[in-house]
């Protein structure tokens, strides 16, 4: 007869075995799903800061990763994804940081014509006040949509700030420190973009991280 | 008697014993993601299956579970379960699972899981467990749903938004009745005030009940 600890013990170690099983059944019956969702997801979360620019192939398979330090906003790594057509270059996307968000960085996918026109600009992530700062998100209000077709030149670089700061853009009713990080944000990377145009699409795309 | 059995463990967990309202088990879940109805159907859509599924496993293996090793044992198997579900969410409702992020792992510690089991389920027969879990979960989802209803409406005036991240299609901002709304209603505290509301309404009516009943 076994002791009350051995039995205690045993059961123990075989329902963690079954569980284990069922586990890693599951994670086998569902990992390729799982892989291809994310992919898809990543596609048509890209595709409208692009607005509505013809390109071939997969834009995330041309994918930079850029390890920090580097001169886009943020002090995180920064993607940037090119979009070509007939192996011409057509359009990059940036997903770069605010940092000065009201309550943490934002994370914002910036569209850039190979002419340095903005063809989208996008939140992908934000912990702004629900109702106030959030009003960034496409879903929520048309803010975003004023950057479309803008550059550089247009308004220039002195004007790419919020109207209360003696700039061109629309705040939003109630926020005022979200829209300045994200128009700051856009500002820096389309200096960059001007700065490095050559560059980034010349370089070889980036295999997925393991 | 299965049926009677059935309508007794449903009027048990919709009402007389509701997770949220009465046994207050699971209030983390409750309020973080009430922000909109969707949300709130979602995750009380999850949580019903990990509540049903973990109730009948506990109740089917409670003969070979010394007491001492129970909790444990509770714990690896709702683990295990939420592990599962939210692998499925992932591979087939990827939108669904995108919007309450960490919120399915997070079931794992709904406390509303593990009182059923050890409340009801490690002394119940596997039938009745499924029937508990089916009422404590409904209960719950009913209860996440009505709290998200309520505090769309209030904080932001529309109905139903977001309903695309269920159901896919375009993204939807729903029936929008007011521009706009109060506030507060969709930020933590109005997650307080309004579960305070559905306790109190629910206090009242039995009350009223009780009342009706003694004359």
């Amino acid at each position: 007869m076994m002791s009350r600890v051995t039995k205690g013990g045993v059961t123990l170690a075989a329902i963690a075995a079954i569980c284990t099983t069922l586990v890693a059944a599951t994670y086998r019956l569902t990992t390729e799903r799982i892989a291809a969702n994310e992919r898809a997801w990543l596609e048509r979360s890209l595709a409208p800061a692009l607005g509505d620019l013809d390109y071939e192939g997969s834009i995330t398979e041309s994918r930079l990763i850029l390890e920090p330090p580097h001169e886009l906003p943020g002090s995180d790594a920064a993607i940037i994804y090119r979009a070509y057509s007939g192996g011409a270059p057509v359009a990059a996307l940036f997903a770069v940081t605010a940092r000065d968000g009201y309550a943490g960085p934002i994370r914002i996918l910036v569209g850039i014509d190979v002419a340095g026109t903005v063809t989208g600009v996008r939140i992908l992530e934000h912990r702004e006040t629900p109702g106030l700062g959030d009003g960034i998100e496409a879903s929520r209000s048309d803010w975003v949509h004023q950057f479309d077709g803008r550059s550089l030149g247009d308004p220039p670089v002195d004007a790419w700030q919020l109207r209360i700061d003696g700039g061109r853009f629309d705040q939003l009713t109630g926020a005022s420190v979200t829209p300045r990080a994200v128009v700051k944000a856009i500002r820096e990377t389309l200096l960059y973009f001007d700065a490095h145009r050559a560059e980034i699409f010349d370089m070889p795309a980036m295999a997925e991280p393991q | 008697m299965t049926s009677g059995q059935f309508v007794d463990r449903m009027q048990t967990g919709l009402w007389r014993q509701n997770p949220g309202l009465v046994q207050l088990l699971g209030l983390c879940p409750l309020l973080a993601v009430t922000s909109t109805f969707v949300n709130g159907l979602g995750l009380g859509i999850a949580t019903l299956v990990v509540l049903t599924c973990s109730n009948v496993l506990v109740s089917a293996t409670r003969r070979w579970i010394l007491a001492e090793i129970r909790v444990p044992i509770y714990v690896l198997i709702i683990a295990s379960l939420v592990t599962c579900i939210e692998l499925v969410f992932k591979a087939w409702f990827p939108a669904l699972d995108r919007s309450l992020g960490i919120f399915i792992p997070l079931i794992v510690t709904n406390c509303a899981i593990v009182a059923r089991a050890e409340v009801f389920a490690s002394r119940n027969g596997v039938v009745a467990s499924l029937f508990d879990g089916l009422g404590m979960g409904t209960g719950f989802a009913l209860l996440l749903m009505a709290i998200g209803f309520f505090r769309e409406l209030v904080g932001r005036g529309s109905i139903f938004s977001q309903f695309d991240k269920l159901f896919g299609g375009d993204p939807s901002a729903g029936l929008i009745l007011v521009d706009g709304g109060w506030l507060l209603a969709v930020l933590p505290p109005g997650a307080f005030f309004s579960l305070a509301l559905a306790v109190a309404l629910k206090n009242y009516l039995d009350g009223r009940q009780d009342t009706v009943r003694a004359t």
